[in-house]
């Protein structure tokens, strides 16, 4: 067996030590309640045992009793869910300038993209102090990303990006697991999360040869001629393209998206689901085409010419 | 306050006009003769296979719903071996996954949630409400084949093959990706949820229209209130899960896009649909074992049930709130953050209800006259159990824990404590305080103690390193898992093995006592409820004649228990129903 076992599991990033907090907080309400609970039932069990001398006269009826033991138990709850909230808020509130890594999983395999080009699989490499931001899809089933030394878990679906954000505090190794169940070798779904300071994590990114993603998605632009409808505004049959990223765009049968990650991915993957204003929907679906690593390169790449343009 | 009010128009039918002095009217029943009840009455295998006596009825249940309990355990055996070392060695992979898919679907569809209502709700509700028979005795009967046809598919998708992906049936997992007999497994879960709902139809139908004179609703045990409450979320849940289902099949069999966006679905809509029902469908499994409990703490305290409306309103307080929940198992789906915090308020509220039970229960043992025997033990094992399990809930409500330890051990910990150590627990005592009622048969008591202290420790010893297991981490449904693990899961498993000896002596003594136990009497325990006030076993028409109701329910003497005789809910004697809906019928 096994000796490094532990009753608490390591805690890594900055969210950890405040869900910890909550966590044993309600801890002690539940130890204090199963205790109070359990501790009369015994006492009244042994004292106002059949046979005990002790006196039944006058036993209580009192409304306040029901009273008491509903409101100081909704207020606790009422305390638990706001301060559950609040971490809760700022697990979900994406800091601004976070490094964005995608990841594709895929039945045994977390396929990761690091914005500097290095690629990984089932590892992930981070670096302490800097907020870091997962965007995620599945390739099948649902999986989960889960790092439990960050307290963060997150379902990685199949069609739709989820994303989670944490920020490392301590070098180390440590699991990374998939929660959801997704199939026969599910249990082996699992890998290491590396924590590294920030240079040594640098010099990590700065090993072996690689593509940027935007270079990659340049690439397949031009391989799959997607140029030949998207020319610019005015010409062929497909909007432009620069300067979609984050604008708001108009759609045939009314309405308006914002076009972020999501809305590019189904405009290539799935473009009758929505269709811009005053185009006819042309575009072929690239389904069959590209996985979804390409997609999340061509979509660096769309994403680069609005900052280009 | 005005459920009362409009549960008891609803509730207006010439049944329950008390004819002044009705206490024997009907004639005598084929069957009343003296030494003739509902087991001697006939003798052949017809005459229980086209029974329609709900007594009947309950007992095919039993037999069954132990089949499969059995059955789902043998499956957890299996997996709890193979979890004692880290390596996936004892069974593959597959293997693996199927026997917690098969433990699942067991346990929650065939066990758990027939387990309380339909053995002991079928028995007793007519008993307890001075019926003759259920409301609709041929849906009784169509209930158990229908049950019986869904195990019998559940059982060839496990002879075929088997299902391996969860109770859950996660799309698009079940619906396009995995390979085995999930078609087989979905129509037998479809189909079994109709015997739920055949049961639920008939204890409202049986509760609102059979009720003896003088039975208004405040005088009803708290078991009825907890099956009345439980029916209702039948009803109103069960029928989205066959729609979840059917929508799972024909996505299968057919690739209509409706889960998988591969076909242009939406995998998350699975799990609202499916939580929709699942949510709620844990208070079915727990509140009739609550039901339970305040029937036997009641009895064995010898004191009238602290706060009873406040109990009663209490089911009928979750059966509501669990509806609104069910996000609660979606906090990491992606789903809005907003929808994400309103789940974790309402989840949060679900808290009072049943705290309010737990601190009555446990106010009746105050000044009470505690006897700690068999079916006691196993009231106050569910209270300790359910309060452990309710209060672990706190932590997966709270939105910023849950999303540490979905998925994890932990959940797996705090549904066991549930759904075990509360639904199992109060059914044990359930089955040991009515088995005189049921069998006419003592169980022995030293026994009795051994086993339910046993499955007690056992169960703590089970769960309780799950919860620490969670905490660290460790995904739940894995074969293989990191060697820093081990040594809660061997604790884990260690406890397993005493739990299921502890199981399988109730299974041996209570067979045993059907031959050798003492005769029990009408009523052994000195209990107030109607179903005492008859034989035991009960005649094939259950009372002899008619009772009348006088008073409320559980007025036991708290500190003299009577030497001999017992203390009605009718006084054999009175024939004038004086005081008959004193609490406003009508
Ligand atoms: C046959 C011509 C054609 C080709 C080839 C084509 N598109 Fe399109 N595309 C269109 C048309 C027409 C529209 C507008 C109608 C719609 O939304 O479907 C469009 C819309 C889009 C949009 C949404 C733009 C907006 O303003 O919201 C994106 C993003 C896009 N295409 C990306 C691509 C990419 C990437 C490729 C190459 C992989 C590609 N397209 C290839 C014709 C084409
Ligand atoms: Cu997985
Ligand atoms: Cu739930």
């Amino acid at each position: 067996m096994s000796t490094d076992f532990s009753f608490f599991p390591e805690a890594a990033s900055t969210i950890a030590p405040r869900v910890d907090a909550v966590y044993l907080f309600i801890l002690g309400i539940t130890v204090f309640f199963t205790l109070l609970i359990a501790g009369l039932i015994l006492s009244f069990g042994i004292h106002y045992r059949r046979g005990s001398k002790a006196s039944r006269e006058n036993p209580p009826t009192s409304i306040w009793l029901e009273i008491t033991w509903s409101v100081i138990p909704l207020i606790i709850v009422i305390g638990m869910f706001f301060w559950g909230a609040d971490v809760f808020v700022d697990m979900r509130t994406m800091p601004a300038g976070a490094m964005e890594i995608e990841i594709v999983g895929k039945q045994l395999m977390w396929k990761v993209q690091h914005p500097s080009g290095r690629a990984e699989i089932n590892t992930l490499h981070v670096p302490t102090g800097q907020p870091v931001k997962l965007r995620m899809i599945s390739e099948d089933v649902i999986h989960s990303y889960y790092i439990p030394a960050f307290r963060l878990k997150q379902d990685v679906l199949p069609g739709y990006y989820t994303d989670f954000w944490f920020e490392a505090t301590k070098p180390g190794d440590y699991h990374l697991f998939c929660a959801e169940y997704c199939g026969t070798e599910h249990s082996l779904m699992r890998g290491t999360v590396t924590v590294m300071d920030p240079d040594e994590f640098a010099r990590w990114s700065a090993q072996e040869s690689r593509t940027l993603p935007v270079e990659a998605g340049k690439e397949l632009f031009e391989r799959f001629r997607c140029g030949s409808c998207h020319k610019g505004a005015g010409a062929g049959p497909g909007p432009a393209l620069a300067g979609v990223y984050g604008s708001l765009v108009p759609l045939k049968g009314g309405g308006a998206v914002v076009a972020n990650e999501q809305y590019l991915r189904d405009s290539i993957l799935d473009p009758p689901k929505q269709v811009v204003a005053g185009f006819e929907p042309l575009m072929p679906s690239f389904k069959t085409l590209l996985s979804e690593a390409e997609v999340l390169q061509l979509i660096a790449y769309l994403k680069s010419l609005s900052v280009a343009e | 306050m005005s459920t009362p009010e409009s549960v008891m128009k609803l509730s207006g039918t010439e049944t329950h006009e008390p004819a002044v002095g009705r206490v024997a009217p009907h004639s005598a029943h084929a069957g009343d003769q003296p030494g003739r009840n509902y087991l001697n009455a006939d003798y052949n295998l017809w005459s229980w296979l086209f029974t329609t006596d709900h007594k009947r009825v309950g007992i095919l249940y039993l037999i069954s719903i132990t089949l499969f309990f059995f059955l789902g355990g043998a499956a957890a055996v299996l997996f709890r071996l193979e979890l004692m070392t880290p390596r996936g060695d004892l069974v593959k992979a597959e293997s693996y996954n199927k026997l917690f898919t098969m433990h699942g679907i067991i346990m929650v569809f065939f066990f758990l949630i027939p387990a309380v209502p339909a053995v002991l709700g079928n028995f007793l509700v007519p008993l307890m409400v001075g019926a003759r028979d259920l409301a609709f005795p041929k849906l009784n009967l169509a209930s158990w084949y229908i049950y019986i046809i869904g195990g019998v598919f559940t059982i060839v998708a496990v002879l075929t093959g088997g299902v391996d992906t969860g109770w859950t049936f996660y799309t698009p997992y079940s619906s396009t990706y995995g390979n085995t007999n999930v078609l087989a497994a979905a129509v037998g879960v479809f189909v079994v949820g109709f015997s739920s709902i055949l049961t639920a139809v008939n204890i409202i139908a049986t509760v609102h229209t059979m009720r003896a004179p003088g039975l208004s609703w405040f005088r009803l045990p708290l078991f009825i209130w907890a099956h009345y409450a439980t029916s209702l979320v039948i009803l109103l849940g069960t029928p989205v899960l066959a729609i979840t289902v059917i929508l799972v099949g024909v996505e299968r069999a057919f690739r209509v896009g409706i889960f998988d966006p591969a076909l242009g679905g939406d995998p998350i809509l699975f799990q609202h649909l499916f939580w929709f029902y699942s949510h709620p469908a844990v208070y079915i499994m727990v509140l009739p074992a609550m039901g339970v409990v305040s029937e036997i703490i009641s009895c064995f305290a010898r004191r009238r049930v602290f706060g009873y409306k406040f109990i009663a309103f209490a089911s009928l307080a979750i059966a509501v709130l669990g509806f609104l929940v069910w996000g609660h198992h979606m906090f990491v789906t992606g789903q809005s953050m907003y929808a994400g915090l309103v789940f974790s308020f309402l989840s949060m509220l679900v808290a009072i209800p049943s705290a309010i039970k737990v601190f009555n229960w446990t106010a009746t043992l105050f000044k009470g006259s505690v006897l700690w025997n068999t079916a006691m033990l196993y009231a106050l094992g569910f209270i300790g159990l359910f309060t452990m399990g309710g209060l672990t809930g706190l932590f997966l409500a709270t939105i910023a824990v849950d999303v540490h330890v979905h998925d994890t051990y932990f959940i797996v910990a705090h549904f066991h404590y549930i759904m075990v150590g509360g639904s199992v627990m109060g059914y044990l005592g359930g089955i040991h305080y009515w088995w005189p009622k049921m069998t006419g048969r003592m169980y022995p008591e030293g026994w009795g103690r051994v086993a339910a202290i046993l499955i007690f420790f056992g169960f703590n010893l089970t769960f309780f390193p799950q919860f620490v297991l969670g905490y660290l981490g460790m995904p739940r449904r894995v074969h293989d898992y990191v060697p820093e693990f081990q040594i809660l899961n061997v604790m884990s498993s260690a406890g397993a093995s005493i739990l299921g000896i502890g199981y399988l002596l109730p299974l041996g003594y209570l067979i045993w006592s059907l031959r050798y136990g003492k005769p029990a009497g009408a009523n052994p325990w000195d209990a107030t409820g109607l179903e005492w006030q008859t034989d035991s076993p009960p005649p094939t028409h259950n009372f002899h004649e008619q009772p009348v109701v006088l008073t409320d329910a559980y007025l036991y003497e708290p500190w003299e228990p009577p030497a001999q005789g017992h203390l009605p809910q009718t006084p054999p004697q009175a024939h004038e129903p004086a005081v008959v809906g004193s609490e406003g019928q009508r």
